[in-house]
């Protein structure tokens, strides 16, 4: 069995943002980046499905600057055994339909029997770019997934957690899933890993060896990030004291009164 | 501008959220369809009465979700009203089908959207990034676009009048979808979706023991709220996922957000930072979750949330 699983590179969420001078993304140079929150449930369904299943390898593919090749490498440690790079400036500026055309075109290079994402990519929230992947990839999706069961004749059962309840899914591999929190517990690299890691080659792929130049440009127009705004601050909070009764009985008031909401 | 709304409906119920979107697109001055799916749908169009709407489309008799189905639905409904937007609500459903569909039209798709402008040639949308620190404005600029929206974000106003709106039911042949839901298991409680409703009344570890969270039930009782928590509590297994608000839980934006022994870490803002008034009680009057408070109650919940509970019940019952 072949699966791929697609890590993104995403600002540490500890981090401060500060904008660019232009205030049309983020200054990118004192920020740490970390392997999306999700992408680690992906990455550890597969290396599980790998354990279980002989004969299976993981690739992992990600697309961005040089920080999605650190965030590879992670990758890597944990136990993958392929890394894909696809190199782009300005990564921050594609929108999700932009990212999944490029997914698609390298993982339509190889025959994948399951695709591995998260369910989103932490600081931008799309939750996009699995669905994204399956429609045009042509095959079966199931998102928000917090258990995978493999089944024969290439079937499988996934269990999706969603508002106020959990869907069992079935469906037909080839497919396309997005790993929810409670899929399973991610392992940290070994040190072992780490050290291997830094020997192993991480193939690389650009627009132009995908033939995707123009198809980029076009897509890409569709949408422009004209500005990011930092929050207004949040009109003055008002202390409320006293002793527990008198705390009460002011809150109380205030939220019926001043407030208005009771 | 054709606006189509797809109306999401979850336990035999249109979904609060997907009314606050068709109450947007009426106000835009455009030519609004909107799209139900699923069974028994003639039960629940009486409820649209109340909207102005061009026309009403029903693909009746699908018992459980799978996204082909749903796609070829929308898609089909695309295509007979012309439409230039598509709206929907900000929900798990949405996250599945709407990117999935978008991209069969070549069709840019926005989710967790907080703000929409209509201009004459393109869409200006706000969605708030990074952890609510930052909100990203895009232009759209293609002939048709799909947003999703944020729950409790967008009013739901009617006016007192009722249409006779046309009802449209789709027949349309379906190809066996490629995955189905085959199961549904209800967890939480169906009469109040978190990321829906007007009230949270959320715990942090500050609550000490899982059996603590009944105070908050009581809190949540009288008000009429749903109950929240933060991640440590749903890790240290107090609570069950459903109810994480926060980066990894639920992004919500309830009129009030009651803040219970929770310190107002950086991935639980993201979750509730939107909310219009925020009530923090904390022991710790240097806690976080002060800067963010609208109104900071620094003392202990034991001997805050019982009062507040009784205070606010003696309301209601004089009421
Ligand atoms: C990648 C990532 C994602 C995360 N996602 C989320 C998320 O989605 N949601 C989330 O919530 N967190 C998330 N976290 C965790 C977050 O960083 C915090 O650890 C968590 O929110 C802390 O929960 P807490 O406020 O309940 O606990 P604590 O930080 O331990 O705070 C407990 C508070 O209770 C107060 N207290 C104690 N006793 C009392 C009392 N008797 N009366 C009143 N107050 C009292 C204390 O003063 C303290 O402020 C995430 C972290 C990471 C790294
Ligand atoms: N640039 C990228 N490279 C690799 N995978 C990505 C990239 N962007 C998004 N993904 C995958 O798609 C998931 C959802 O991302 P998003 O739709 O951006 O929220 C992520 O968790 C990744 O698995």
């Amino acid at each position: 069995m072949k699966i791929a699983v697609c890590v993104k590179a995403v600002p540490d969420t500890e981090t401060k943002i500060v904008l660019n001078s232009d205030k049309t993304n983020i200054e990118t140079n004192q920020v740490k980046f970390i392997t999306s929150p999700y992408d680690e449930f992906a990455i550890e369904e597969a290396l599980k499905i790998k354990e279980a299943n002989s004969g299976t390898t993981v690739t992992a593919i990600s697309m961005g600057s040089n920080e999605a090749k650190d965030v590879l490498r992670d990758s890597l440690a944990r136990g993958v055994d392929e890394a894909i790079h696809i190199n782009v400036d300005k990564p921050l500026d594609y929108s999700p339909l932009t990212t999944g055309k490029i997914l698609a075109k390298s993982l339509s290079l190889d025959s994948y029997d399951i695709i591995l994402c998260g369910q989103q990519g932490v600081g931008t929230d799309h939750s996009q770019v699995p669905a994204i992947l399956a429609q045009l990839l042509n095959i079966t999706q199931a998102t928000f997934i917090v258990k995978l069961t493999l089944k024969e004749n290439n079937t499988f059962l996934a269990e999706r957690e969603i508002e106020g309840s959990h869907e069992m899914v079935s469906g037909k591999l080839p497919a396309v899933f997005s790993a929810q929190k409670g899929l399973n517990e991610p392992r940290y690299p070994s040190i072992k890993g780490v050290m291997a890691a830094r020997k192993k080659e991480i193939k690389t792929l650009d627009l132009t060896s995908l033939d995707l130049v123009e198809e980029i440009n076009q897509t890409n127009a569709l949408v422009k990030l004209k500005a990011l705004c930092l929050p207004q601050a949040k009109t003055s909070s008002k202390n409320i004291e006293g002793d527990p009764d008198q705390q009460v009985k002011a809150l109380v008031d205030l939220l019926r009164q001043e407030a208005k909401v009771l | 501008m054709n606006i189509l709304v797809f109306i999401e409906i979850r336990n035999n119920q249109i979904r609060k959220a997907s009314l606050e979107a068709l109450s947007y697109a009426i106000k835009q001055n455009a030519n609004v369809d909107a799209l139900l799916i699923g069974h028994n749908l003639n039960e629940l169009t009486p409820n649209l009465a109340k909207f102005k709407i061009n026309k009403i489309y029903l693909a009746d008799n699908i018992a459980n979700y799978a996204t082909d189905t749903f796609a070829m639905a929308v898609s089909e409904v695309i295509k007979l009203s012309n439409s230039n937007l598509v709206l929907a609500a900000n929900t798990s459903l949405s996250k599945d089908l709407i990117p999935y569909v978008a991209t069969a039209f070549n069709a840019v798709a926005v989710t967790d959207v907080v703000e929409l402008n209509i201009l004459p040639n393109s869409l200006e949308v706000t969605k708030p990034v990074y952890s609510a620190k930052a909100s990203a404005i895009y232009e759209l600029t293609g002939s048709l676009n799909f947003l999703t929206l944020r729950p409790n974000v967008f009013s739901q106003e009617v006016t007192g009048q009722t249409y006779q709106n046309t009802i449209e039911n789709l027949n349309i042949k379906y190809n066996e979808p490629r995955s189905q839901v085959i199961e549904t298991i209800t967890t939480g409680n169906t009469q109040m979706e978190l990321s829906e409703a007007p009230i949270i009344v959320s715990g942090g570890r500050g609550l000490k023991a899982p059996e603590n969270f009944a105070m908050l039930q009581d809190l949540c009782d009288v008000l009429g709220a749903a109950l929240g928590a933060s991640r440590a509590v749903v890790d240290a297994g107090w609570i069950s996922h459903q109810f994480q608000v926060g980066q990894t839980g639920k992004t919500v934006s309830p009129q009030l957000y009651i803040a219970c022994g929770i310190s107002g870490a950086i991935q639980h803002l993201a979750g509730m930072s939107s909310s219009k008034v925020i009530v923090a009680i904390n022991k710790d009057p240097d806690a976080p979750i002060f800067k963010h408070a609208t109104y900071s109650v620094v003392g202990d919940v034991f001997e805050i949330v019982p009062r507040l509970t009784k205070e606010i019940k003696a309301l209601r019952d004089n009421n």
